[in-house]
């Protein structure tokens, strides 16, 4: 395999986790710590929203972002010719 | 012997019969299948046998009495200990699966090419997995204790016993399909009493809904709970109170300690491909939410059910609190165990249960100083001013002090069906799914920590000529060892089994996480710069703990009161890891740019790691 080809599949991988990270980070420490004020005044249902976000939330997210990353890198890994 | 028993011995039984039958049938033949399970579990079954492995007492057990009691301010647990998934799903796992070996510290020592770096590595890994593993041995004690009504040391030494006939004699493939087992009963035994819990307070049977759906008067259950706390003085459910730096520095602690968990790590070299750790990372924590999102409705219905159960009326009238003679069956049996107690200090024969701002803790001191011979005047003068503010408040009620002296975080969810008037089979469910969750992470961290010794130290140290049938024999006189040294430490636990946890999250973050992290996206990584960076990393924070919670927590030692005017930036002790990772990172990049870069070899070896195509099975050398 050619290393440009090598360098490319990483940077796409890198490129691909730090926006996979940047949504981890928003909102368990965004929208769970930092933010959870403002948002608190926000109803979801019986629910406050900074509340919800720390508590449910942001789990059902980090699940959907491990999913999405899985997907999109099998997907990387094809074009690069990379897979198994 | 009581009906509750009855059902506790039937149910516990059967799920043990279960549990040994797959260990017997499972029986591990080969070296590679002792630690790795051929490499033939697929991320599915994996991500099940990962979340019963990452599921302890702790989970189980420990935090949601830590959200009943401490409402949003415990979010940390919840967010910390799931979003480490994340971290390991794109950091982590799917290169530590392509470099294709047994043990995280085989990593270290091949990327590093050093021995000495492999070492530490094995350092590390050991100490944070037996501190981890005191906490487990003391949550099977003290849950055998309660259900088989025997003393904790007792319940410690049954716990001891099943550990070490199922991990030693079934290795890891026996532990994978057993944990897959624990798996279901435990989240069976943690769900079942939710969705009852969650439809009697609220009509909605699903407790992650039931928690923001209203109750039959037509009010929201979080709103009824925030009043029906700050009615009685506590801090309002839903709302922050402390600092927002030491939520935020505990969150990151536990997430990157989760990701560098050993032997939460142990398990990505098991699935047949690179893609598979990816996916079976996202298993784990789909199987690992269906707890942690339920946790929350759990302390909230508990904290709800415990304070209607004792505050029966409007608050202040006569017949608004419980009469002591007519309290529940629950109540008597907990305060056998001393984790309840509870006091008739007005002697009204009710009891109250509030937030009394702080009398009974002044009133405690004045007693210390009276007897031990301290400063009786300033304790007295200290009770007084309590006692005008509080009797401003609550004298006009005829109250004197809260009467629920001690209700221990840890029997939340032990108790909580029995507050609930559940069935006894249900009681019986929960029990076993404790004993399930404690025993499936104690006999995974005793794996690590047996392949640590046996195959990193041993193999590739001591003896590398070692045959493979002498190498399964010292992992497992290795565990059995590692199994008497836990089960005598959890005798004696150096502190509260939080504490304990707490520590360990802290080490792995700061030591095993950014080495493995650097060796993967940094060519440039030395063997100086991650051994400098490891020692410098567990120094500091080990220091940092021992400092507020006295050397090798011994009582009495402590340089500084754990109190958060005394702590470096107003972080706690069981926060620190993300400044020791921190510390990590800086020093081994420092030294990694004085020292000379690694030889080509090792950066052909990282390119390698970094693309999936070539993984083989786990090899051994």
């Amino acid at each position: 395999m050619l290393d440009k080809s090598a360098q490319a599949y990483w940077a796409a991988n890198v490129r691909l986790l730090s926006m996979c990270l940047v949504i981890w980070f928003i909102v368990s420490f965004g929208f769970g710590i930092l933010l959870v004020e403002p948002l608190n005044a926000i109803h979801l249902g019986g629910y406050k929203l900074g509340f919800w976000f720390a508590q449910q939330g942001s789990i059902y997210v980090f699940i959907g972002l491990i999913f999405f990353y899985a997907w999109r890198m099998g997907q990387i890994d094809r074009q690069f010719d990379v897979h198994e | 012997m009581s009906e509750l028993q009855v059902w506790t011995y039937i149910v516990v039984g059967l799920s043990f019969a279960l549990y040994f039958g797959i260990a017997f049938w499972a029986r591990a033949g080969s070296t590679s299948e002792f630690y790795v399970a051929g490499g033939g579990i697929g991320p599915i079954q994996n991500g099940m046998a990962t979340a019963a492995d990452w599921m302890s007492a702790a989970s189980f057990i420990s935090m949601a009495g830590l959200l009943a009691f401490g409402g949003y301010d415990n979010s940390a647990y919840l967010m910390g200990w799931t979003g480490g998934y994340v971290l390991m799903a794109m950091l982590l796992a799917p290169y530590l699966r392509k470099f294709g070996k047994f043990t995280v510290p085989e990593f270290i020592g091949d990327r590093y090419y050093s021995q000495t770096a492999r070492i530490v590595g094995v350092i590390c890994l050991i100490i944070i997995s037996v501190t981890y593993v005191i906490g487990q041995m003391r949550g099977v004690g003290v849950t055998f204790s309660r259900f088989l009504e025997v003393s904790v040391d007792t319940g410690l030494y049954v716990g001891m016993g099943i550990v070490f006939v199922y991990a030693v004699l079934g290795g890891m493939k026996g532990i994978t399909y057993t944990q897959i087992a624990q798996y279901v009963v435990l989240i069976l035994a943690y769900t079942v009493p939710a969705v009852f819990i969650s439809f009697n307070l609220t009509g909605n049977p699903i407790p992650q809904l039931g928690l923001g759906a209203q109750m039959a008067d037509g009010v929201y259950l979080l709103d009824k709970l925030d009043q029906v706390v700050t009615d009685l003085g506590f801090k309002a459910y839903t709302v922050q109170q402390g600092s927002t730096i030491n939520l935020f520095m505990l969150t990151m602690t536990l997430m990157i300690g989760t990701a560098g968990l050993p032997h939460v790590i142990i398990r990505f070299f098991t699935v047949p491909k690179v893609s598979d750790a990816r996916l079976s990372a996202g298993w784990a924590l789909i199987f690992i939410a269906g707890l942690y999102t339920t946790a929350p409705a759990v302390g909230a219905m508990a904290r709800l059910n415990l304070m209607n159960t004792v505050q029966t009326g409007a608050v202040g009238s006569p017949d608004g609190n419980l009469a002591f003679d007519q309290r529940p069956e629950w109540m008597k049996t907990w305060e056998k165990t001393k984790l309840l107690e509870m006091a008739d200090k007005n002697g009204d024969g009710k009891i109250q249960y509030y937030n009394d701002g702080g009398l009974s803790d002044a009133t405690a001191a004045l007693a210390k100083a009276q007897k031990d011979g301290g400063d009786v005047a300033a304790a007295q003068k200290k009770l007084d001013e309590v006692k005008a503010k509080h009797d401003e408040k609550w004298g006009k009620f005829g109250w004197n002090g809260n009467e629920v002296t001690k209700v221990d975080r840890d029997i939340m969810v032990l108790a909580n069906p029995e507050i609930a008037k559940l069935p006894n089979w249900v009681i019986a469910l929960v029990a076993a799914g404790a004993i399930a969750a404690a025993l499936s992470t104690a006999a995974g961290l005793l794996l690590a920590i047996s392949s640590a010794i046996s195959h990193d130290l041993i193999k590739s140290v001591i003896n590398p000529n070692i045959s493979e049938k002498s190498e399964l024999l010292a992992s497992r006189i290795a565990m059995a060892f590692a199994i008497v040294i836990a089960g005598w430490m959890g005798l004696n636990p150096p502190g509260f089994a939080a504490e304990v946890v707490a520590l360990a999250f802290g080490l792995a973050a700061a030591s095993i996480f950014p080495v493995l992290m650097m060796g993967i996206f940094s060519k440039r990584m030395n063997t100086q710069g991650a051994v400098a960076g490891m020692l410098a990393g567990i120094l500091v924070t080990v220091v940092y703990i021992f400092w507020f919670k006295g050397w090798f927590f011994v009582k009495g030692t402590e340089m500084a009161a754990s109190k958060p005017e005394n702590w470096l930036f107003g972080i706690s002790p069981e926060a620190f890891g993300t400044i020791g990772a921190l510390v990590n990172f800086a020093v081994a990049f420092i030294v990694s740019r004085i020292t000379p870069p690694p030889p080509e070899h090792i950066q052909h070896l990282v390119e390698d790691v970094r693309i999936p195509r070539g993984a083989g099975a786990a090899t051994g050398h």
